[in-house]
C-alpha cells in the first residue's frame, strides 16, 4: 500500500437549487484555484444548457490544494461534480464509485427531497462517509434543527457533526473543508499494482478529441502508455494525462487514488463506456472494477426535421452528439405524417429534452418531436418476442399473444397537505403502493408505477397538484404483462401515425377523449369543419369537431398596407413550414408534443 | 347630404371584370400629410401631433419629389385618375399647398375626364372658409373622419371631436362638394350588433354616397393594444365580429350602397377612384413622409417607401437626395401576386385580362391550382367574367382564401 493519506475524493449530493454549484464555486475559490476576476457562477457547469437549467449533465472533477490550519498539512482534494438527475442514475453511481465520501447538501428551509434521497442511498451503497451540510442557514425561513431531524429520520444519518453554512455568502465554508480532511477516509490503492482506472465519464472536444475522466484505483497511468478498455477491448495510446483546476493542466502521470483526464486519440465516445476499466495493455489487471453496465435507453421518441430537406443535417448532428453521449441511440425512421426522421432512445425524459434542446440550439435544427413512448415487449402467437419502440409499428393485435410493459419503483416526498392528491394521482396512474412513511410533516410514498404512465405528464401533474412541493424519483424495476391497446388519432378521417399511442385498456377512453379535446384547441380553424377521432382498431372511442373558421378578413388595405399584407402572407407561408399537412388539414408541429402532454390546465 | 342625381342604375354589384378596358386601372398620386392635432389611441399610421407653421418648404419638397418620381416612370400614357391627400390630417394643409400640388400634377399628366381629387378631413379641423378654399384649390371629394355617431364611442376612440362637430362638418362639406365620404369604425370594444345596426340607420339617414366602414383593428404598439392586452377592454369575439360584418353588408346593400370592396360601400359611380387604382393594380406615386407607391419603371415594377420621419423626409428631398427610403424592384410575379391580393378585395374581383395586360402573366402563373380548387369547392370563390371573385362567404375568409390561392 502506498501513502495516500493526503488525498480526499468527494462528491456533492444535493437537490436542484439546494446550492451544490454555489458551494463548489466557494470551495474552488477558497482553495485559490480561480482568480476572482475569472470567477463566474457555476464554474463546473460548462454547457450553456447546464448553467441555464441549473443541472449538471456531464461529470467533472476539480483538484484543490488545501492546507489545513489545524494540522498544517497540505491535502489534495478531488471534487467530483456528478450529474444530478434520475435519468443519469448509472452515471451518478459511477461518479460516486470514484469517491470515498460525500457532502450531503440540504437546503435548511426546504429539507430533504426525493432526488437527494436516491443519490444519498447510492452514496451509502458506495460505502461513502457522508457529511451533512445544511445550506442557506442565513435565510429567515431556515429551520436547521427540523431539517437535521428529518435527515436522521429519513436517511438515518447522524447529524450531530453537520455543518451549517451559507454557500452564497461563504459563511462557514471553511468548516466544510476541515470536515472533509478530518472526517473522510483517504483512498486506498497501490502504485505498484497493475493499472485499474475507472472511466467516470467522457466527452468529445472538437479540438482535443475524446477526453475521458478517470479515477485511478491501482497503479499509475502515464503518457505513452497503451491503454486497454476492458469492456470494449479498444486499445489506445495515451497522449496526455492531467488534472482540472478547473482548467485543464497536464501532469506527468495520474496515480492510484487520484482523479484526472486522459486523452488518447479516441475518435468516438462510443469506445468509452462509462464504468469501464482502463488498464495497461502490457501489464493488465486480472479483473475489471465491479459495477459496469452498458446503458440501455428506456424512453423513445421520434425526431423529425421541420424542413424535410434538413434530414441529412439531422443525421450528422445526431452522429456528432453521439460522439459526446453514447447513452442515446438513434435509428432512421419514416412516418407517413412527418416524413423521414429518426427514432431515438434516451435514458429518461430529461435526457430526451436535453438532446432535443442541444440539437435545436447547437446545431440550429427545427425539430418535430413525437410523444415519448416506452419499450414494450410483444410476445407473438408464434412464440417470438420482439421489442416495440414505436406505437406506429404495432402489429395486428390478432398476432400478439400478450404484451409486457416496464414498471418503475417511484419515491415521492410530499408535505402532508398534498398527500391525498398525490396518492390519488398514483392510483389513477395504475400505481401500486409499496410503502408510506412519515418524517415530520413530510410523507414518503413508494409506488410501483408503469413507466408509460410517467412519460406522459406525471411529473407535470405532480408538480401542479403539490404546488411544486413534491419531489419525485424513480428507478427501473421490471416488465409485467399488461392489457395494452393502441389508440389511433384521425384528423378529418385521416389517421395521423405520429399521434398514435399505446395505453392500458382501462385508460384508453379517457386518454382518447383528452387528446381529441386537446387537438381541438391546438389545430387552428380551417375553411371547413374538421372531425377529430380517437379509435381502437375500427372502433371510435372519442370525437370532437373543430368548427369552420367564420371570418379572418383584414379590414383595411391601403397603399402602404399592401406591403404589410404581403409580409403577413409571407409570414403565414413561413408558418406553414411549421405545419404538417394531413389531407386538407394543417397541423401545427407543436400539436404533436402538446397533444400528448395531458395537463389538466 | 346630396349626391349626384338619382342614378337610373339599380344597386347591383359593380360591372364584372370582363369589362376591363385598357387603362381602366387608372393612375394616381397619393400625398401624405403626417401631422395631426393629436394622435388617436388606435392609430398606427405615420402621423404625429403638430403642424408646420411655414408650409412653403413642404410645398417645394412635394413638388420636387413629384418630379423625381415622375422621372422614374416608363413612358406609357398616364391620364391622371386620382389625387389623394391622406394622413395624418391633410385638412391641416394650407389650401395654397394643396393647390400647388394639384396644379403641378395636372401639368405633369393629362387629367382623365373623371379626375377625382380627394382630401381626408377631420371634423375638428373643418371650417367653411377653409373648405371653400380647398375646393377652389381643386379638391373635388371630401372624406370625413366621422368614426362614430356615438359621443361615448368617440371619447373611447380618443377622438377630439363630437358627433355634433361631425354633423356640422358634413353639412358644410355637402354644401361645397358633390362627393363626400364618411369614415366610420365599428366592432369597437363592447359594441353589440343591435347598437351598431341602430347607428348604421342614423348613418344611412344622412344619405351618404360613399362609406368606408372599418372594423377596428388593434395594431401592436398602440395604446389601444396595450389596454386590450391588459384586459381593460374586450374586442368583439369572432362570432360577433362576423355578425357585425354581415349586418353591415346587408343593411348597406339594402340602403343602396353595396360593398364594392371589403370595407368600402358606395352608390353606383361613387366608388373612390383612388382606392380603385390601388386595388386594380394601377400605378400610384407616394409623396410625403412614409407614403408608399407602386411605379412601373422601364426596368420593371418598383415598390417605394418614403422616409417616415417628417424632418428626415423634408431634409432628404430638400438636399436633392429624394424622399425615398426604399425603392425595391419587384419581380413581375410579385406584382402580379399583389394584384391578385388587392383585386380579390373588390366585389368585381380580379380580371385576368387586366392582369395579363399589366404583367403579361395569367392566373396559371400566379394562382395555386390546389388552393383554387379548395376555395372553389368550399364555395369561397367563383369565376366571374374573365376573372375571379370571392363570394359572400369568401369575403369573410379573405385572408385564408388569398393565402390558399397564392400558396404556391
Amino acid at each position: 500500500m502506498s501513502d495516500l493519506s493526503h488525498i480526499r475524493n468527494f462528491a456533492i449530493i444535493a437537490h436542484i437549487d439546494h446550492g451544490k454549484s454555489t458551494l463548489a464555486d466557494r470551495l474552488i475559490q477558497l482553495c485559490g484555484n480561480v482568480e476572482d476576476r475569472d470567477m463566474k457562477e457555476q464554474l463546473l457547469d460548462s454547457m450553456d444548457l447546464e448553467r441555464e437549467r441549473g443541472i449538471t449533465i456531464k461529470a467533472q472533477t476539480v483538484r484543490l490544494n488545501y492546507t489545513s490550519p489545524s494540522d498544517g498539512r497540505t491535502y489534495q482534494l478531488n471534487l467530483m461534480d456528478t450529474p444530478g438527475h434520475v435519468d443519469f442514475a448509472y452515471e451518478v453511481s459511477r461518479s460516486l464509485a470514484a469517491c470515498e465520501g460525500s457532502l450531503l447538501v440540504v437546503d435548511a428551509s426546504q429539507g430533504v427531497e426525493a432526488q437527494t434521497l436516491a443519490n444519498v442511498y447510492q452514496a451509502i451503497d458506495a460505502g461513502h462517509e457522508i457529511i451533512p451540510v445544511l445550506n442557506k442557514i442565513d435565510l429567515p425561513a431556515a429551520e436547521p434543527e427540523r431539517v437535521k431531524q428529518q435527515i436522521e429520520d429519513v436517511i438515518g444519518l447522524d447529524t450531530s457533526d453537520s455543518v451549517g453554512i451559507s454557500a452564497k455568502t461563504g459563511l462557514h465554508v471553511d468548516q466544510v473543508l476541515e470536515a472533509l480532511v478530518h472526517r473522510l477516509p483517504p483512498p486506498k490503492g497501490n502504485l505498484e499494482a497493475p493499472l485499474q482506472a475507472l472511466l467516470v465519464d467522457s466527452w468529445y472536444d472538437s479540438y482535443l478529441g475524446v477526453i475521458t475522466l478517470v479515477r485511478v484505483r491501482e497503479g499509475v497511468v502515464r503518457k505513452g502508455m497503451r491503454l486497454r478498455m476492458m469492456a470494449t477491448g479498444a486499445v489506445h495510446l495515451v497522449d496526455k494525462v492531467g488534472i482540472f483546476t478547473p482548467k485543464m493542466v497536464e501532469t506527468d502521470s495520474l496515480s492510484a487514488g487520484e482523479m484526472g483526464f486522459i486523452m488518447s486519440g479516441i475518435k468516438s465516445v462510443a469506445d468509452c463506456q462509462i464504468g469501464d476499466t482502463l488498464t495497461d495493455e502490457r501489464n493488465p489487471a486480472a479483473t475489471p472494477l465491479p459495477g459496469f453496465k452498458p446503458s440501455v435507453p428506456v424512453v423513445w421518441c421520434g425526431l423529425f426535421p421541420v424542413d424535410t430537406s434538413d434530414f441529412e443535417a439531422l443525421r450528422d448532428s445526431l452522429a456528432k452528439l453521439r460522439l459526446n453521449d453514447s447513452s442515446f441511440e438513434y435509428q432512421a425512421d419514416t412516418s407517413a405524417a412527418l416524413g423521414f426522421g429518426f427514432r431515438c432512445g434516451f435514458l429518461g425524459l430529461l435526457h430526451m429534452e436535453i438532446i432535443q434542446e442541444r440539437l435545436e440550439r447547437e446545431f440550429d435544427l427545427d425539430l418535430i418531436t413525437t410523444a415519448p413512448s416506452v419499450v414494450y415487449r410483444l410476445y407473438m402467437t408464434d412464440g417470438v418476442m420482439s421489442e416495440l419502440h414505436n406505437p406506429a409499428d404495432m402489429p395486428d393485435p390478432a398476432k400478439i399473444d400478450h404484451m409486457e410493459e416496464p414498471w418503475v419503483k417511484a419515491t415521492i416526498m410530499v408535505p402532508d397537505d398534498y398527500l391525498g392528491q398525490v396518492l390519488a394521482l398514483c392510483t389513477e396512474r395504475r400505481g401500486i403502493q409499496l410503502d408510506l412513511t412519515y418524517a415530520g410533516n413530510r410523507a414518503m410514498a413508494v409506488y410501483k408505477l408503469p413507466l408509460n404512465e410517467i412519460v406522459f405528464d406525471f411529473y407535470d401533474r405532480l408538480k401542479s397538484i403539490s404546488r411544486g412541493y413534491a419531489s419525485f424519483d424513480y428507478e427501473m424495476s421490471e416488465y409485467q404483462e399488461s392489457d395494452l391497446v393502441r389508440i389511433s388519432i384521425l384528423v378529418n378521417a385521416e389517421p395521423v401515425d405520429a399521434l398514435s399511442f399505446i395505453a392500458h385498456r382501462s385508460q384508453a377512453e379517457y386518454r382518447g377523449r383528452q387528446i381529441c379535446a386537446r387537438l381541438k384547441d391546438l389545430i387552428p380553424r380551417h375553411l371547413f369543419k374538421i372531425p377529430i377521432q380517437a379509435a381502437i382498431g375500427g372502433r371510435v372511442i372519442a370525437r370532437e369537431t373543430i368548427a369552420a373558421m367564420r371570418k379572418d378578413v383584414t379590414a383595411k388595405c391601403y397603399g402602404g398596407d399592401i406591403t404589410r399584407k404581403k409580409k403577413l402572407l409571407e409570414k403565414q407561408k413561413a408558418g406553414k413550414k411549421r405545419m404538417r399537412q394531413f389531407g386538407k388539414v394543417e397541423i401545427p408541429q407543436t400539436a404533436f408534443i402538446s397533444a400528448l402532454r395531458m395537463n389538466d390546465e | 347630404m346630396t349626391h349626384t342625381a338619382a342614378s337610373p342604375r339599380p344597386a347591383t354589384p359593380p360591372a364584372s371584370p370582363q369589362d376591363s378596358t385598357p387603362g381602366d386601372e387608372g393612375f394616381g398620386v397619393y400625398v401624405h400629410w403626417p401631422f395631426c392635432l393629436s394622435k388617436c389611441p388606435y392609430c398606427d399610421f405615420n402621423s404625429r401631433p403638430g403642424n408646420p407653421t411655414d408650409q412653403a418648404p413642404w410645398r417645394r419638397a412635394l413638388i420636387a419629389e413629384m418630379d423625381a418620381q415622375a422621372a422614374r416612370l416608363d413612358d406609357r400614357p398616364r391620364p391622371l385618375t386620382s389625387l389623394f391627400f391622406g394622413g395624418g390630417t391633410p385638412s391641416l394643409m394650407e389650401p395654397e399647398t394643396v393647390a400647388c400640388v394639384i396644379e403641378h400634377a395636372r401639368a405633369l399628366w393629362p387629367a382623365a375626364p373623371d379626375l377625382e381629387v380627394t382630401l381626408e378631413a377631420n371634423p375638428a379641423s373643418i371650417d367653411p372658409a377653409r373648405l371653400a378654399a380647398l375646393r377652389d384649390a381643386g379638391v373635388s371629394r371630401l372624406s370625413v373622419g366621422v368614426q362614430s355617431l356615438d359621443d361615448e364611442a368617440l371619447v373611447a376612440l380618443g377622438r377630439c371631436h363630437t358627433v355634433q362637430d361631425s354633423l356640422n362638418a358634413l353639412e358644410t362639406a355637402t354644401s361645397l362638394f358633390d362627393r363626400v365620404s364618411l369614415d366610420l369604425i365599428y366592432a369597437r370594444p363592447g359594441q353589440s350588433v343591435e347598437s351598431w345596426a341602430e347607428e348604421l340607420k342614423r348613418v344611412l339617414a344622412l344619405k351618404p354616397s360613399h362609406l368606408s366602414l372599418y372594423q377596428l383593428t388593434v395594431e401592436p404598439g398602440t395604446p389601444l393594444f396595450r389596454r386590450i392586452v391588459r384586459g381593460e377592454l374586450d374586442l368583439p369575439d369572432e362570432d360577433t365580429a362576423t355578425d357585425l360584418f354581415l349586418i353591415t353588408r346587408q343593411m348597406l346593400a339594402e340602403g343602396g350602397l353595396p360593398a364594392y370592396e371589403v370595407s368600402n360601400h358606395a352608390r353606383p359611380d361613387h366608388a373612390c377612384r383612388h382606392n380603385m387604382v390601388t386595388w386594380r393594380g394601377g400605378d400610384y406615386l407616394g409623396l410625403g413622409p412614409g407614403a408608399h407607391g407602386r411605379l412601373s419603371a422601364p426596368a420593371g415594377p418598383l415598390a417605394t417607401v418614403a422616409h417616415a420621419d417628417p424632418e428626415q423626409w423634408l431634409a432628404a428631398v430638400t438636399s436633392g437626395a429624394g424622399g425615398l427610403a426604399e425603392a425595391t424592384a419587384l419581380t413581375i410575379e410579385d406584382r402580379a401576386r399583389e394584384m391578385v391580393m388587392t383585386g380579390l378585395r373588390l366585389a368585381e374581383g380580379i380580371s385576368e385580362s387586366r392582369l395579363r395586360r399589366l404583367t403579361g402573366l395569367g392566373f396559371e402563373d400566379v394562382i395555386d391550382p390546389d388552393g383554387l380548387a379548395l376555395a372553389a369547392d368550399e364555395g369561397l370563390v367563383v369565376a366571374r367574367g374573365d376573372g375571379l371573385a370571392v363570394t359572400e362567404t369568401g369575403v369573410l375568409l379573405l385572408n385564408t382564401v388569398t393565402a390558399a390561392l397564392l400558396s404556391a
